[in-house]
């Protein structure tokens, strides 16, 4: 930059980079979340003596890894600069309609389409009046929060649909290997896969630069609104994935299944370091957010905190979050 | 030095005159040592090209930008206007094209809002305001009821509730910015009449316009800018049409454009009868490999909506549009990359560059597919093609991944033209490529846009420079009202067929 060798002369090579990735990664937001799970986790082994158990940690990780699978996809949702609120009643309804399925007498693999399939539709639902009708997606999905979980409430009322096969357990109550869940190995599987997706292919560029700047980006030759659906789309899916396996693990259904999670998936991708905004934000961020969710819930829950407390902690966490950043950005800027 | 100054009404004081007024910004002089006159009763038209810095005055004498040297003098004494309240106050008022109203207000409230009078306990007196209303509204010949809502109005009549507010604060100097540009012709009558009525009550008035028949048909004086410079004034009675168009875009000589000889291939894009229900008709043209073709219009002509149009962002066109020989489908943005049709916006900060991303992610983001595999990103690929094409736009900045908003205006446009570069388009477009940005990258852009077509690329540009379009075209299509009114090759352009095509004189 400093204006000493003749310009025109000279051939202007421009360097690359000029900080090292490393150093760009340990200033980062990230990071200083791994040191706040770290000190969760020292404060929870010192608060319990439960709480340094092989089962028991296995446990803690049931807390987070439902909501994290919808967390991955909404955290894309987010940095395109979208959100969509109907995620806990995309919950309901599929685990609604899995239960009808079973019902007619579907076995364990007709369930799991019907699960997925539900997530679908209802991400093409929420897609098409965002990227069709130009609704906004804040609008759009409080609309279709009220929308999907009344159509549950409508068939089931104050019944609840039981009589889940005994292999279809599994997805929310098997396990892979020793203490390690097969909720959990989806949660690290999905981690990756949605890692992947955001940082390392064109669609995750894309998403970055719809987020930023929808206009450039539309500039820019970039199919904005089948991005912004693909996005509802895969949103839909995991809370798809999400309603087997808690189906799974409640072994029932009724329509009040999920209530008030979308509060918390929204808490876990802002935690995460996840522009509210947009277009800023990783996928690692998000999935140690996960783990101090997960560790903060049950580390109350050891202590025997009543449930009303928890929501306390979580909505001052929340608050705390979105301030934290603001902070964080004045005292990186120094 | 200047042209013509008359020297006529000597005995006339201007209520309002700038004296060598500059205003600078970074990189450009907006005005350079103008004057201007307004006297009272008489209307004084500004004329000059877009650029000429008339909404620059403008915005000086409203108070909004402070002028960097010169004096203002009301009344023959030396003022500031540090402020639009300060402005008002000395009697000074615009009515701009788009006054911001209220709907659900009134129209009395609509004209004191901010100002309204005041009676016990600094309430607002509201019959006083009606009345007061009542009289302004009747000053200018409006038939409107003072208590009415604002959304009941007609456009027109909501006009003349803006005009009445600009007259509320006891105006003596009236600011009229192309005042014309959304009436009919009907009501272009009564705006005539209106200022009849202005000048009986003895206001000074500024006007101006593009319109050549509206300033011999309204103005008694005349003050040409030109590139930020004053040129001549005078009496609109002593000239005619000709001499003004020749004050306004006389050439400039300052700059220097690249000798080219274009060397014109085959035909690579044509258009066909495009029209949009509502911004422009009929557009059909050929254009060939090596070719600089210019677009000319004043502001508003609906040259950016074809070009966004023919690169996919504005649906609803019809027509065709053949590459090559091909017709093509454009439906999207991506759709005209694909074609080879690529365009650089004149709106850099929001359509062309995501200033929040890295340079190398703004050039590589159109050619994604080119350094990936299989849709997974390959950064050293990425890298080598933003670094190629920086080094050919001689793009100045500390490293690849610094962020595209911390450059320069001049290096973010180069960003940009990087970005389309990449794609190895067949068609570029670039709307006006050289505005708001320095001398020094103007003339860059200017040599660049010269080695494109030499390399046979064919290039659209769209300007509201007359020197630029000049100087830099092989050929000029000019646009006025959404329609293509004539086509200029290079032997027969001049300034003056431009202008005379452009404003349908």
């Amino acid at each position: 930059m400093s204006g000493s060798n003749t310009a025109t002369e000279v051939a202007n090579v421009i360097p690359d980079r000029i900080k090292s990735r490393l150093e760009q990664s340990l200033k980062s937001w990230e990071s200083l979340l791994m040191l706040v799970a770290i000190a969760i986790f020292i404060a929870n082994s010192f608060a319990s003596p439960y709480f340094l158990n092989a089962w028991n940690l296995s446990d803690a990780t049931f807390n987070f890894t439902e909501k994290a699978y919808i967390a991955f996809a909404l955290a894309l949702l987010i940095i395109a600069g979208e959100i969509d609120l109907s995620v806990a009643a995309i919950i309901a309804l599929a685990s609604t309609a899995m239960g009808a399925a079973v019902q007619a007498g579907a076995g364990t693999p007709v369930l799991v389409l019907v699960g997925l399939g539900t997530g679908l539709l209802c991400g093409a639902f929420n897609g098409l009046l965002v990227t069709r009708l130009g609704l906004p997606s804040i609008v759009a999905t409080i609309g279709t929060m009220s929308l999907f979980r009344g159509i549950s409430y409508i068939i089931l009322g104050d019944q609840a649909y039981r009589g889940y096969p005994a292999d279809f357990a599994f997805f929310g109550q098997g396990y892979v290997f020793w203490v390690i869940s097969f909720e959990f190995v989806l949660f690290v599987l999905l981690a990756i896969v949605y890692s992947i997706l955001l940082h390392k292919t064109n669609f995750g560029r894309a998403v970055y630069a719809i987020g930023n700047n929808p206009t450039g980006a539309l500039f820019s030759g970039i199919r904005v609104a089948r991005v912004k659906f693909i996005l509802f789309l895969l949103t839909g899916l995991m809370a798809g994935v999400a309603a087997i396996c808690l189906t799974s693990r409640l072994g029932s259904t009724r329509p009040s299944i999920a209530t008030g999670w979308e509060l918390e998936i929204v808490t876990m991708v802002v935690l995460g370091g996840v522009n509210i905004l947009g277009g800023s934000g990783t996928l690692p961020g998000v999935v140690i957010a996960a783990f101090v969710m997960g560790l903060v819930t049950f580390g109350l829950g050891l202590l025997n905190v009543p449930g009303i407390v928890m929501s306390i902690v979580i909505g001052a966490l929340l608050i705390g979050v979105i301030a934290l950043p603001r902070l964080w950005s004045k005292w990186k800027h120094r | 030095m200047h042209a013509t100054t008359t020297q006529s009404n000597s005995h006339q004081v201007p209520v309002l005159s700038l004296h060598g007024i500059t205003k600078i910004f970074p990189g450009v002089k907006a005005l350079d040592d103008v004057k201007l006159n307004l006297y009272p009763g008489e209307v004084t038209a500004l004329v000059g090209e877009n650029g000429a810095g008339k909404s620059t005055v403008v915005k000086i004498l409203t108070g909004i930008y402070q002028p960097d040297g010169g004096t203002i003098y009301v009344d023959g004494t030396a003022t500031h206007l540090p402020t639009a309240q300060a402005a008002a106050a000395m009697g000074i008022t615009a009515i701009h094209q788009e006054t911001v109203l209220f709907d659900e207000l009134s129209v009395a409230e609509n004209i004191f809002l901010g100002h309204a009078p005041r009676g016990v306990f600094g309430l607002i007196d509201r019959s006083a305001m009606v009345r007061k209303a009542a009289e302004i509204l009747k000053s200018i010949g409006a038939e409107i009821d003072p208590a009415q809502r604002l959304r009941d109005l007609g456009i027109a009549n909501k006009h003349l509730v803006a005009i009445a507010r600009a007259l509320s604060t006891d105006a003596r100097v009236v600011i009229m910015d192309e005042p014309t540009a959304a009436l009919s012709h009907k009501e272009i009558q009564e705006l005539y009449e209106l200022v009849e009525k202005l000048k009986a009550q003895n206001k000074a008035i500024l006007f101006i316009s593009h319109k050549f028949d509206e300033i011999f048909h309204i103005a008694d004086r005349f003050t040409v800018y030109r590139d930020g410079q004053f040129v001549a004034d005078g009496r609109v009675d002593e000239i005619n049409e000709g001499e003004l168009v020749k004050m306004m875009v006389g050439r400039n000589v300052n700059q220097i454009f690249p000798t080219r000889v274009p060397n014109i291939g085959k035909d690579v894009l044509e258009v066909d009868n495009m029209s949009h229900p509502t911004e422009f008709a009929g557009i059909s043209f050929t254009l060939r490999r090596g070719e600089i073709l210019g677009f000319y219009g004043l502001v508003g002509a609906g040259r950016s909506e074809f070009m966004q149009s023919l690169f996919g962002i504005t649906h609803a066109a019809t027509g065709t549009i053949k590459i090559d020989g091909e017709p093509i489908t454009i439906r999207s943005s991506a759709d005209a990359t694909q074609a080879g049709i690529v365009y650089v916006p004149e709106d850099r900060g929001t359509q062309g560059a995501i200033t929040a991303l890295p340079i190398f992610q703004n050039i590589t983001l159109p050619s994604l597919k080119q350094t990936s595999k299989n849709g997974f990103i390959r950064l050293a690929e990425e890298f080598a093609l933003a670094r190629e094409y920086t080094q050919r736009l001689d793009l100045r900045a500390a490293s690849l991944d610094t962020l595209t908003g911390n450059l320069s205006g001049g290096n973010q446009q180069k960003v940009v033209i990087a970005k389309w570069l990449a794609t190895q388009p067949k068609v570029i477009i670039l709307d006006e490529p050289t505005k708001g940005i320095d001398i020094g990258s103007k003339a860059a852009v200017h040599e660049f846009m010269a080695e494109l077509a030499a390399q046979g690329l064919a290039v659209i540009m769209v300007s509201s420079e007359i020197p630029e379009i000049i100087g830099m075209s092989d050929r000029v299509i000019v646009m006025r009202e959404g329609r293509r009114v004539a086509e200029i090759s290079r032997s027969e352009l001049t300034p003056e067929t431009l202008v005379r095509h452009a404003a349908g004189i």
